[in-house]
């Protein structure tokens, strides 16, 4: 009996294989031919749709998805097709994701949303020649490796060392809750690259403007409970406790110092923790006063924000994260270029990256993140904002 | 001599050798003819990689009864010493293929040597020690890498712990960084090694299945104190098929390793080594040929079903359960006995006629 179950397994196997091999000769994308004026440009994207980060993603694809019904709406007919694969935020998953956006015959690309997933990925983008925009992708070997640098994939947020940097500067010289911080607590992820890379940065900064770190502690990816650490840093007496890491341990760093009686230190996220407010079942009250680095702001009064934020809300019913804007703007910043260098959808994927990575080098864009410049090594520059969360809402500091 | 290759004690082995042979040439006929979406081509590596490593925990589990959380670790010791020989080495030896293979062979002697040494003082033991000390061994290895820091240039190797003071020249190379593990790795890993590797594996388990030292392990797992009355070394024998066991999964961790960029330690934590447990559990305890298409199966199977975006992962889990009742179902075992036995039947009168 286990015979026949073996052999039927087997074949299903099999034929398996051999399926998936004949659907890619159907979804074979169809350039040249036919109605060349209403093809479309394939835009791909991976990012966690599911798992532990699955919020970034989300975010990203809702926010793409606006941005290129709305492009559509104003060019008349379908200029994008947005196509989001999930990568679980996993660097083994990350090129499969890739492999699945390659088989469709994407074009252009929002690289990915995680910097792990990029990291896998970056030497396939740039041997394939397939121009990659990442929304929140803040590892600099997105954009640059150490040893080189991939002149066709960019980045629309911050990256991690920035972070770090651009914290302790924001702490040092700003009045933090009414007060003139001194004393700082950081409690980071040794197990991740993004948390102790910002925490580096962080570092050494705030030795140069002159802050004082009382308490280091740190975690890994399976603990569950941050008393120890908190415990140290309310014994330490922090004034601020800086969390350069998710909104997932962010949420429960949250929650336990709230039930602590003797402890309450201004906290300060970077975008990691942007998305905490999305989280399922967390108790906004918790993040009340949680300062944040970010370039983005839902508040803010300008029209495109306003637009944005407003949109977004009627459609998924949740205040739009950094992630999101960041998306937002990434595919505008592809548009206006696309645009601007008179790509056709008919090219293929090496010649529109070619014209778009001398257009980005040279082009200066306004978006919902500020007004952004993009150096030869891919890496954005604009100036970060800081947010605290006020009523369940992001309210931008000062 | 053909009785050895279709009587019922070695059918089981002839079936193994024939599935691996016929997926290989239909997968590569289909490679050739350029008819294997990229997304499959991607898959093809990684999934042999988790096939030899549910084998070799299939060894450990099924055929020697010891139940080992740690097969991650293995994994992830394979797959840095080999990203490093090979990083090291890519200048002096040339040949892609050639450097693959003595990686995994370097791979699955430092392993061997890992699984040995934690062998020593747990499998003198009876009951589920050894679980417990693989799995803190799993998760020891996942932050020693995770601190370490190790680069080469001309001026020799550099290594730091905990804290990054390794400054590589320009014309050097970063093996390892820390929480980012191995990036910028040169993806050496073909389909074919991969393909060899589970074959050599099916040989060695076979092998050791069908010889004295392999009814030594069964008997020791069945019954220890019978094993010992007639003069088997339990811990001696456990031991052989623990660190059997161990150096597959460092060959296979030295493959997986080569067949990415970018490979993060806290990749190998307790979750893989689950994984790979419950695609030897699924493909049943003990049955190499079940692992073996459970493993590809269920590897594949998440990656099929990205047509259904968010359904796929519920699917994924409904199979996990489905397979896991019904692989244990009575009522299920007699149905497709007794559609066998009337298949049977009809094609042995077929013959007869």
């Amino acid at each position: 009996m286990k015979k026949l179950l073996v052999v039927l397994l087997g074949i299903m196997m099999v034929f398996g294989l051999v399926g998936c091999g004949s659907k890619t000769e159907d979804n074979a994308p169809s350039t040249g031919g036919g109605d060349e004026a209403k093809a479309s440009f394939k835009l791909g994207c991976s990012g966690p749709l599911t798992g532990g980060a699955a919020v970034y993603g989300n975010d990203v694809k809702w926010a793409a998805e606006m941005a290129v019904a709305e492009i559509n709406e104003k060019e008349g007919y379908n200029f994008f097709e947005f196509r989001m694969e999930d990568d679980e935020a996993d660097p083994e998953k990350a090129p499969n994701a890739y492999g699945a956006l390659t088989d469709w015959g994407m074009q252009v690309s929002l690289y990915t949303v995680t910097s792990g997933a990029g990291l896998a990925v970056s030497a396939d983008y740039n041997a394939d020649r397939v121009f990659a925009l990442t929304p929140s992708g803040s590892n600099p070997g997105l954009a640059h490796p150490a040893n080189g640098n991939y002149d066709n994939l960019f980045q629309v947020c911050f990256t991690d060392p920035n972070l770090g940097t651009a914290s302790a500067d924001y702490i040092s010289s700003n009045t933090i809750a009414g007060m003139e911080v001194k004393k700082v607590a950081v409690i980071y992820r040794s197990d991740d690259d993004y948390s102790t890379s910002i925490y580096n940065t962080f570092m050494s900064k705030a030795a140069e403007v002159g802050l004082e770190v009382v308490y280091e502690g740190s975690f890994i990816n399976s603990d569950a409970d941050y008393s120890t650490q908190l415990t140290g840093a309310a014994a330490a007496g922090a004034e601020l406790v800086f969390l350069p890491i998710y909104y997932g341990p962010a949420a429960t760093i949250l929650t336990q110092a709230a039930a602590m009686t003797d402890f309450n230190p201004v906290f300060f996220g970077v975008d990691g923790m942007d998305g905490i407010l999305g989280l399922e079942g967390f108790d906004h009250a918790l993040a009340e006063g949680v300062y944040l680095l970010t370039p983005f702001a839902a508040d803010a009064k300008d029209d495109a924000t306003v637009h944005f934020v407003t949109g977004f809300e009627a459609a998924h019913g949740s205040t739009p994260t950094q992630f999101a804007a960041d998306a937002y703007d990434g595919v505008y910043a592809i548009y206006n270029a696309l645009k601007a260098t008179g790509c056709t959808a008919d090219m293929d994927a090496a010649t529109i990256c070619d014209k778009l990575v001398g257009e980005f080098t040279t082009m200066t864009f306004e978006g919902l993140t500020g007004t952004a410049n993009w150096a030869e090594n891919g890496e954005v520059s604009k100036t970060p904002k800081a947010v605290i969360i006020t009523d369940g809402v992001y309210v931008a500091a000062e | 001599m053909f009785k050895k290759i279709f009587d019922k004690k070695h059918r089981g082995r002839t079936f193994s050798y024939l599935m691996v042979l016929v997926a290989y040439v239909v997968i590569e006929i289909m490679l050739s003819t350029k008819s294997m979406s990229s997304l499959m081509k991607n898959l093809l590596v990684p999934c042999c990689c988790y096939i030899v490593t549910a084998l070799a925990l299939n060894l450990c589990v099924g055929l020697s009864g010891e139940l080992s959380l740690g097969h991650a670790g293995f994994m992830s010791i394979g797959a840095y010493t080999g990203i490093c020989f090979s990083g090291f080495f890519e200048s002096s030896i040339t040949n892609p293929i050639v450097r693959l293979i003595l990686a995994m062979m370097i791979a699955a002697a430092v392993t061997a040597l890992f699984g040995f040494l934690i062998g020593i003082p747990v499998l003198k033991l009876s009951g589920d020690y050894l679980a417990i000390v693989t799995l803190a061994f799993c998760q020891i290895i996942a932050s020693l890498i995770n601190n370490c820091y190790l680069g080469f240039d001309s001026n020799g190797i550099q290594f730091s712990f905990i804290t990054n003071n390794v400054n590589i020249e320009a014309t050097g190379k970063m093996l390892l960084s820390g929480p980012i593990g191995a990036s910028g790795t040169t993806r050496i890993s073909t389909f074919t090694v991969g393909v060899v590797l589970i074959v050599i594996t099916l040989i060695v388990i076979y092998n050791l299945m069908y010889s004295k030292n392999g009814r030594a392990i069964m008997a020791c797992r069945d019954n220890s104190i019978a094993a010992l009355s007639v003069g088997v070394s339990v811990t001696k024998t456990k031991m052989l098929a623990f660190v059997i066991s161990a150096a597959i999964a460092g060959a296979a961790g030295a493959l997986y390793g080569l067949n990415f960029s970018t490979l993060a330690p806290a990749k190998f934590n307790f979750n893989q080594s689950i994984l790979i447990l419950v695609y030897v559990v699924l493909g049943g305890l003990g049955n190499i040929n079940g692992t073996i298409i459970a493993a590809s199966l269920l590897y594949i199977l998440p990656e099929k079903l990205r047509g259904l975006q968010d359904y796929r992962m519920i699917i994924y889990s409904l199979v996990l359960i489905a397979i896991m009742l019904i692989s244990n179902n009575q009522k299920f075992k007699v149905f497709v006995e007794k559609n066998t036995k009337l298949f049977k039947n009809k094609f042995t009168k077929k013959e007869a006629k």
